[in-house]
């Protein structure tokens, strides 16, 4: 299922770990989809002098992670926001269809810890790191389908073509118009 | 590096005698069992002792059995099939929220259809009430089904209490007993079920062998149209060498069952306590007491299931999980979340199923590999880390 390169760096993740006192940092993901990733980074004279990452997911996220951390050691802040999720998957020998999702994260995570750093230096106020929001959908993929949603605003699957809707109790994603969540059974305004 | 197999839910391993069983049929013995010469009739006559050792499984007659391709396949039929047998009377359908996908998405290809359905809660043990299944019933309510065991947090359902609540308002009651048919003893009689679902590959039976009880005299319409094959509730040649494999491991299944129990069910107790003493924020999932003697799960927390399983997979033992990213759609356990727990804990499901032959050494090597995977893993997860943080403010 995986390719050696993924196993490899889902079995030794490379740069895991926390900078206390990080430049930037980024978060992305909740545990609704599976997948949390944190960002860590150092900057030196407009380059990432040091990178580190927290990953709570599957072992695809793991790999993805680490090697978003190795390829952005050392570059530019304009390098490492031009790493994309295509890269990522590249570079670590292709992953699953159902799995692309995850390295959507892990460079989402590094340029939201990149803009972070760069809010910050501008003076504008430092965003807070966001906790772990259990009821975003964020980085979630079609229930039915598997294809990855991008964004938290999409509410409609474009491979399905039917519209969706989150539950308010458990977060998770559910055809519109159906009686009750498909995952905790909730009954939904959809239907009576 | 000896291999562990501690994952029975996903497939049981072939017994050698249901294996020789069967051979002759894959073979020589090639006969249609409806054809009338005697390469016919001798496939006939297997497939009819077959059915016999089936029935006798659960207490049925040989005429109340179907046999199916898959447990799928016999749910998809009992909840579709009894649906349309029934539709004269009503259309709504009440269902347990931890029915395993095969029966949820047949209830939810009839609702397109202009059924209605209504999902019943399971406790935090994952057991349904039967008050709460007797609260769910309408005048229109023309069949109920709820699961007689859960393959993925093991609890033993109160299906004759279900059963007694539908046959008071007369209407078909259904049990999925796939998880648990071959394991605990089953009598569709004394539990008054109407039909049943079981398949031959959670029971050291083939795979692609299944079957649907139905009671005499419940009206059930088929899925698959075609000739006269099992009494025309579903056509279609007959899987003779699957049909044979299965009759062989229910009769193997009818005379070991205590003693495949008894054997079991100590490595599974030693598991669900030792586990959460060696490992800190470990969840026992499922119920203690009512619960199959080969099952054992747990939530691990601040940690995902995909991870574990390629670690212990790493160490030769094979387990499963019900996490979103184990699962292909990418979403959690329906189980779990069904039974109350949050999304980050049931991400860290994880399940032991153990087969015949399981050993006390297994069970240790297993309660060594564990903690260090999970404090690896741990080690990188933001959510544990976050933990750590509150509870040092």
């Amino acid at each position: 299922m995986y390719s050696d390169k993924v196993m490899d760096h889902f079995a030794n993740p490379r740069n895991v770990g926390v900078i206390p006192d990080a430049d930037g940092v980024g978060q992305v993901g909740n545990p609704v989809c599976g997948d949390m990733m944190t960002f860590y980074i150092k900057v030196r004279d407009g380059r990432l002098a040091d990178v580190k990452f927290q990953t709570f997911g599957c072992g695809a996220a793991i790999a993805v992670s680490s090697m978003v951390s190795e390829m952005a050691k050392g570059k530019t802040l304009d390098e490492a926001m031009a790493i994309t999720n295509d890269l990522v998957a590249e570079e670590l020998g292709g992953l699953p269809k159902n799995k692309m999702h995850c390295s959507n994260l892990g460079a989402d995570a590094l340029h939201e810890a990149i803009k972070d750093y760069r809010a910050k230096k501008a003076g504008a106020a430092a965003k807070p790191v966001p906790a772990a929001d259990l009821h975003a959908s964020e980085g979630c993929a079609c229930p039915y389908c598997e294809t990855a949603l991008e964004d938290e605003e999409q509410t409609f699957c474009k491979a399905c073509r039917i519209e969706l809707e989150e539950c308010p109790a458990c977060g998770g994603i559910t055809k519109k118009g159906e009686a009750a969540c498909l995952h905790c059974g909730r009954p939904l305004g959809g239907k009576a | 590096m000896t291999r562990i197999y501690l994952d029975r839910i996903a497939a049981t391993p072939l017994r050698p005698e249901v294996l020789e069983a069967m051979r002759p049929f894959l073979g020589e013995s090639f006969g249609n069992p409806q054809s009338l010469h005697a390469a016919g009739r001798e496939a006939l006559a297997a497939v009819d002792a077959a059915r016999e050792e089936v029935a006798a499984l659960i207490g049925a007659t040989a005429g109340e059995i179907t046999f199916t391709a898959s447990g799928s396949e016999a749910n998809n039929l009992a909840v579709k099939g009894l649906a349309a047998g029934q539709q004269a009377r009503g259309r709504h359908i009440v269902v347990s929220a931890i029915e395993h996908t095969s029966v949820l998405n047949s209830v939810k290809a009839l609702e397109r259809g202009g059924f209605t359905a209504t999902l019943v809660p399971v406790d935090r043990n994952g057991r349904a009430d039967p008050g709460r299944v007797e609260q769910a019933l309408t005048k229109e309510t023309i069949l109920v089904s709820v699961m007689t065991a859960n393959s993925e947090v093991g609890t033993i359902q109160p299906v004759a209490e279900i059963a007694a609540v539908c046959r008071g308002r007369k209407i078909p009651f259904h049990t999925d007993a796939v998880a648990a048919a071959g394991s605990v003893p089953i009598d569709v009689k004394a539990l008054g079920v109407d039909a049943l679902s079981l398949a031959g590959d959670q029971f050291y039976g083939p795979k692609g062998s299944a079957a649907l009880f139905v009671r005499k005299g419940v009206r059930l319409l088929p899925l698959i149209d075609g000739g006269i094959q099992e009494g025309g509730r579903r056509g279609g040649t007959e899987n003779v060498p699957a049909i044979v494999g299965l009759g062989r491991a229910a009769a193997l299944a009818r005379a070991e069952m205590a003693s495949r129990a008894a054997a079991l069910a100590p490595l599974r107790d030693r598991l669900l306590d030792e586990l959460p003493r060696r490992i800190e924020h470990v969840l026992v999932t499922g119920s203690r007491t009512d619960r199959l003697p080969h099952q054992a799960s747990f939530c691990i927390e601040f940690v995902e299931g995909e991870g574990m399983l390629l670690f212990l997979d790493m160490k030769g033992i094979a387990a499963s999980s019900g996490s979103a990213c184990t699962s292909k759609a990418l979403k959690a356990s329906h189980v779990l979340l069904a039974m109350g727990l949050d999304h980050a804990t049931a991400q860290g499901s994880l399940v032991f199923s153990l087969i015949d032959g399981t050993t006390a050494a297994a069970i240790d090597v297993l309660l060594e590999a564990l903690p260090p995977i999970v404090e690896r893993l741990r080690a990188m997860s933001p959510l544990y880390t976050q933990y750590l943080k509150e509870r040092g403010s």
